[in-house]
């Protein structure tokens, strides 16, 4: 659904999102990373389970909450990819212990 | 013609929050003609800022009668969750697993149980079952305690609901047996003429009614001397805490921490005497937030999602007021700072007694009469 602009460049970011390999550019937000990467369901709600793309891409709606590095609810538009970053999309709500 | 023909409605409750909705819920499951008159979406209302817990263990010290009073509606709750679920289809989640009062050293465990132990030792007090555990047993239950906790009190009785939910299935409820509910129409003035009642409304309007429920919260102090009642409460300011929703851990409510149906955790609560400012402090949040850390570390990986302030409705000795007036028989005020757990008698208890036009001997105790003794000098 998304691609890059033809003139995007940086270093490759290697991560992965619910255990398998992936790449970012430098400088890509998470939200950023999982839309480039195909991924655009990133979470199903808590209460009506209904499924949920990054939206506002700044820091607004929270539609785009995934747990990094086995912390649950972080706004993936408001982290940068990091290398090595375990990126898990989210089904309902989040573990109080993760 | 009498009174009751030329009224517009059996019965005008003044006050669409907990107490007024649960009353006239009850009153209109019997068959009477009811209207509601309440304030309009912007009002003092701590009936949309609780902490919805049906509690019972602790209640009662200095007023036996009360202990009693709360017991019975914890133990018809379930009853009226489901006439509510029957009627309306919402379920309002109430749920009775017991409930937690943890202590965070040795001697707040030794004062809980020496108050608990007064509790009950009062003449005419109503007994339950409650233990005083130590830390070992409340791990068992709840493996997850912080360090600080020396151990809980525990009563089987207690429970919690959604509140919010309570409140939208009574108004359903309310509306499905056809009472009216007026927003909007703050009582500014109550005559009582021809064995009836006038209310006037902002803005001039009036509505008859054969007899009148004064459940208007803080403001049933100024209105209750209309028709030679009384009911001097005060607000106590209260800061509530809501996290995001989370998978559920935690199937008891503690005290002043819960966790919702939905998931988020509730955290509690503050007393406070502010008048009618209703702003959230600072302070206030981060010292409750502080201690529910203490019982539960975990908590503190949580993102808070909000916090409100809200007033309770606070008699000068912290017990209901239910009285009927002995000037104006039809006119009865409804008073109290549990009306999440005292829902259910107001619904099935007082209901019933205002319907038939009187309150029977064993409301007495309730009455406001006991704030007239005179002060010792
Ligand atoms: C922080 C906090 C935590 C709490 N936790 C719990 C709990 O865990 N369990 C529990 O049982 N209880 C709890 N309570 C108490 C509970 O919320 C109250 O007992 C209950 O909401 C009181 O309801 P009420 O209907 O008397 O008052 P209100 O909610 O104030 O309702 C009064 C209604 O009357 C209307 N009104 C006022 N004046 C007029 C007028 N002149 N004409 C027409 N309408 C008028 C108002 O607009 C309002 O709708 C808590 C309260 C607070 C503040
Ligand atoms: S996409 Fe809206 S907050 Fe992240």
């Amino acid at each position: 659904m998304f691609r890059r602009l033809h003139d995007a460049a940086g270093e490759r970011v290697p991560f992965t999102v619910d255990g398998r390999a992936a790449e970012a550019l430098a400088g890509d937000t998470v939200a950023a990373a999982l839309l480039a990467n195909g991924i655009t369901v990133c979470r199903n709600t808590p209460v009506s389970g209904a499924p949920r793309s990054p939206y506002c891409m700044m820091g607004v709606c929270f539609d785009c909450l995934v747990t990094i590095d086995d912390v649950g609810n972080r706004q993936g538009c408001q982290v940068r990819v990091a290398p090595g970053m375990r990126i898990e999309t989210q089904d309902g709500k989040r573990e109080i212990d993760r | 013609m009498s009174a009751e023909q030329r009224s517009d409605y059996d019965v005008a409750v003044v006050g669409g929050g907990l107490v007024g909705s649960a009353t006239a819920w009850g009153l209109a499951r019997l068959g009477q003609k009811v209207a509601i008159l309440d304030e309009g979406d912007v009002a003092v209302r701590p009936s949309r800022g609780n902490f919805a817990l049906v509690w019972v263990q602790g209640k009662g010290l200095g007023m036996p009668e009360y202990g009693a009073w709360t017991r019975r509606s914890s133990d018809s709750w379930g009853e009226l969750a489901s006439l509510l679920r029957d009627q309306t289809g919402i379920d309002v989640c109430f749920e009775r697993p017991g409930g937690f009062m943890p202590a965070l050293s040795e001697a707040e465990l030794e004062d809980r149980a020496n108050q608990l132990k007064r509790l009950h030792n009062q003449q005419a007090m109503l007994r339950y079952d409650y233990e005083i555990m130590d830390r070992a047993a409340v791990a068992k239950e709840m493996p997850f305690i912080g360090p600080d906790v020396a151990g809980a009190s525990y009563c089987p009785l207690d429970g919690h609901c959604n509140s919010l939910k309570l409140f939208r299935a009574f108004h359903t409820g309310l509306n499905r047996f056809g009472a009216a509910y007026l927003p909007n129409r703050r009582v500014e003035s109550i005559e009582h003429r021809d064995g009836g009642f006038r209310l006037t409304t902002v803005g001039g309007g009036e509505v008859r009614a054969g007899r009148i429920v004064l459940a208007a919260g803080h403001d049933s102090a100024r209105l209750a001397p209309m028709v030679g009642l009384s009911a001097p409460v005060r607000p106590e300011r209260g800061h509530v805490i809501v996290t995001e929703k989370t998978a559920p851990f935690l199937k008891f409510p503690v005290g002043y921490i819960r966790q919702t149906d939905e998931g988020g955790v509730m955290i509690g609560d503050s007393f406070e005497d502010a008048g009618f400012d209703t702003t959230v402090r600072p302070g206030v949040t981060s010292t409750i937030a502080e201690r529910a850390v203490r019982v539960f570390p975990l908590l503190g990986k949580l993102n808070v999602v909000r916090t409100w302030a809200a007033l309770r409705v606070l008699s000068p000795d912290g017990f209901p007021i239910y009285e009927q007036s002995v000037t104006m028989p039809g006119a009865f005020v409804a008073t109290c700072h549990s009306g999440v757990t005292l829902a259910a008698n107001h619904a099935l208890a007082l209901a019933p007694h205002i319907a038939a036009g009187k309150l029977p001997e064993e409301f007495d105790v309730f009455s406001a009469r006991r704030f007239d003794v005179p002060k010792a000098a």
